[in-house]
């Protein structure tokens, strides 16, 4: 396929590491949208601030690149100023979860016709491997050089409890999946959500021995486990392991549906 | 006869990250002193893994048949 006609070619070769997982993600993003043989013209995708904010300076689609954490909000205005076109939003667990977390859950709980694809590294990448709401606990981070304390966010069982209507999650290695669940997300009317978990080599994977980008892809490889397989396990045999799958699938009104409701109900009441 | 996929790598975008060499199920590619190079381009079976995993959009594989039927 040819990924370079979604491409904006003057702003490659693209600022990611070496080893990062990010560009993988965001091949599998365009594999999907040739597959469904979306015109780039009908597509919006916007982002916060991170190294996976700046997805949207590659692609040659509408972009808005704004501020962080608040990726959800624009998306929201656009998609009620214009339900047609497509709206992707990318994000990072930082921009999604830390300073966008509350704008996540409430578009979670609104169900409004946008799609997330949210890259979990585990770590504010851009600014030099600060702790994150996903950091595992006893990780190290600039932040927190002695291991960290806190109990992380699981993303995909936060958007399930916030009423997402699509849910799932895969890693960066398995690109069959990665494109499966991209796919079901991008043609579910409502909210959905792909986790994709994905290798920072050079702020999470130095400072925690986990090698380079190559070496985290094989520990993905190696270390997956379907959600279905992992029913049953108990918490010591599931660590360290990552649980992938679909976590929520359903139909349920979505945003715009709700919303002309109300504008029947009104315009009836003000004849 | 069987053609054999044709694999570019695009130096100028690769960051030789290695991805390709580690996980390509033929062993087509070695690391080279920058770049990986392609050793056994027959053996490909055009599965497209590295293309789908390298992150850096480097490398392009054509498969002959798909070619020659879309002309
Ligand atoms: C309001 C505001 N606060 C802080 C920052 C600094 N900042 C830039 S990127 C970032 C974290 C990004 O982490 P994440 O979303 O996980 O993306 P990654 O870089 O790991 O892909 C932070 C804190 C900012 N740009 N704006
Ligand atoms: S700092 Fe981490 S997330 Fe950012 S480009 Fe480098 S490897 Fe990727
Ligand atoms: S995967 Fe891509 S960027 Fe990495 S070494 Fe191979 S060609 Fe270069
Ligand atoms: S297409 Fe498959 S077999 Fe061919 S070089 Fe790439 S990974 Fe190896």
């Amino acid at each position: 396929m040819d990924y370079l006609q979604y491409l904006r070619k003057d702003k490659m070769p693209h600022i990611w590491c070496d080893g990062c997982g990010h560009g993988i993600v965001l091949k599998s993003i365009l594999r999907v949208i040739d597959k469904l043989g979306w015109d780039k013209n009908n597509i919006a995708m916007i982002s916060g601030i991170g190294c996976s904010s700046r997805t949207p300076g590659y692609v040659d689609f509408n972009t808005l690149h704004t501020t962080h954490g608040r990726g959800l909000t624009f998306a929201t205005g656009l998609k009620i100023a214009r339900p047609d076109l497509h709206v992707i939003v990318v994000s990072g667990d930082g921009d999604a979860t830390a300073i966008g977390g509350n704008h996540f859950i409430h578009a979670a709980r609104r169900n409004i016709d946008i799609s997330v694809i949210i890259y979990n590294n585990y770590i504010y990448g851009m600014t030099g491997g600060q702790v994150s709401p996903t950091t595992p606990g006893g990780k190290k981070a600039s932040t927190t050089p002695y291991g960290n304390p806190d109990t992380p966010f699981d993303i995909s069982r936060l958007a399930q409890a916030a009423g997402a209507a699509y849910v799932a999650r895969s890693t960066a290695f398995h690109v069959g999946k990665m494109d499966r669940y991209i796919e079901q997300a991008f043609t579910k009317t409502g909210f959905s959500v792909v986790e994709v978990l994905t290798p920072c080599p050079t702020s999470y994977g130095r400072r925690n021995k986990e090698g380079r980008g190559v070496d985290m892809l094989m520990y993905q490889k190696q270390n997956s486990i379907g959600i279905e397989q992992a029913k049953g396990k108990t918490a010591e045999e599931l660590k360290g392991k990552y649980i992938t799958g679909v976590f929520v699938d359903k139909e349920q009104a979505d945003y715009r549906q709700r919303y002309d409701e109300v504008i029947k109900k009104a315009s009836k009441l003000n004849k | 006869m069987k053609k054999n996929a044709e694999i570019t790598i695009n130096e100028q975008w690769c960051k030789s990250c290695e991805i390709c060499v580690a996980f390509c199920p033929q062993k087509v590619y070695e690391m080279g002193r920058f770049y990986p190079k392609i050793v056994r381009p027959e053996d490909c079976t055009a599965c497209m893994l590295c293309e789908k995993l390298c992150p850096d959009f480097a490398i392009t594989v054509t498969v002959p048949d798909k070619i020659e039927k879309s002309q």
